[in-house]
């Protein structure tokens, strides 16, 4: 059985991750402590039943759920696949893509990074509808697979998929909206400026013929494109 | 089954980046990636445009939280001496 000891051994180094995820799932810095707090303590009590050499994150990230959803969601769960614009593929890169990459010397990336705050990155993960912003978070701050998220959340790993699939492109679409706010980015974004043969801006271009053409430029990145391997 | 255009590495985009695919699927997304510079540019940007929100959305633990769980875990019932 796994002791207590060794739950403090491994478990208190994962706090700065469920901290992030409490965060972002309350959105409130007060509830989020609770909820931390409170997690710890059962998964510390509850140690005995968790199998050592299984994913203890993964574990923990099931109990900060569950507490998250008994004790802080307001409403009960909510019938899936609700209050989501339907957003078309690429939505950031149709209207950046190029953009970041405008300064020389400087990789794409740290471009992109300096174009959207982090402000702005949180305010747009915490206006997306929980279902979608939990599934977001795990896979995308965090890096659990489709078959823990499903574990996690418990529902069905096509639910893991879909539920990712529309609150990424929402994401990105809430993304543009906050910076775009900002004044950071110029441009109706609505109405990007296109070359012809671009693909339909109306958040239904499910049929395009291939990927959309960014309005600026780039250089051909290093070929780093590679994926994640499957573990 | 080949990629045969952009369409079907567009509709595995998310699958490939979240390395969920299996390993021949994955090799045929990069065969298609080495040779469409156009699919290359969009996946990279999808793949950096993660890096960027998951690094946004690292969060430091308030000392005072880490301090309280470890003094409440000490004290805790189920803490054996």
């Amino acid at each position: 059985m796994a002791d207590q000891a060794t739950f403090t051994e491994q478990a208190m180094d994962l706090m700065p991750s469920l901290y992030s995820a409490a965060l972002r799932m309350t959105r409130n810095p007060a509830d989020a402590e609770d909820l931390v707090q409170e997690t710890y303590l059962k998964a510390y009590r509850g140690f005995g039943s968790f199998e050592q050499g299984t994913n203890l994150k993964a574990w923990l990230y099931r109990i900060l759920t569950n507490t998250f959803i008994n004790r802080y969601r307001a409403a009960k769960r909510r019938p899936d696949e609700t209050d989501l614009d339907d957003v078309e593929d690429f939505y950031l890169y149709r209207r950046l893509g190029g953009l970041e990459e405008a300064r020389a010397g400087r990789s794409a990336e740290d471009e992109l990074m300096d174009l959207f705050s982090e402000a702005e990155v949180k305010a747009a993960v915490d206006a997306l509808p929980e279902q979608f912003r939990m599934a977001v978070l795990l896979a995308d701050v965090e890096g659990f697979s489709y078959k823990e998220i499903a574990s996690i959340l418990e529902i069905p790993i096509g639910t893991v998929m879909s539920r990712l699939h529309r609150g990424r492109k929402n994401l990105q679409k809430a993304l543009f909206e906050f910076a775009t706010n900002q004044g950071l980015l110029t441009g109706d974004p609505d109405d990007p400026d296109e070359p012809d043969g671009s693909p339909q801006q109306d958040g239904r271009a499910d049929r395009d013929d291939g990927v959309p053409q960014p309005q600026a430029g780039r250089t051909p990145p290093s070929a780093r494109a590679g994926g994640r391997k499957k573990s | 089954m080949p990629v045969e255009d952009c369409q079907d590495a567009i509709r595995e985009l998310y699958t490939f980046l979240d390395g969920e695919l299996t390993e021949a699927r994955r090799a045929a997304i990069s065969g298609h990636l080495d040779g469409c510079h156009s699919c290359l540019e969009a996946f990279e940007f999808e793949a950096e445009l993660r890096v960027v929100i998951s690094h946004h959305c690292r969060e430091t633990v308030p000392e005072a939280l880490k301090e309280r769980i470890a003094m409440l875990l000490a004290k805790d019932p189920a803490t054996s001496d």
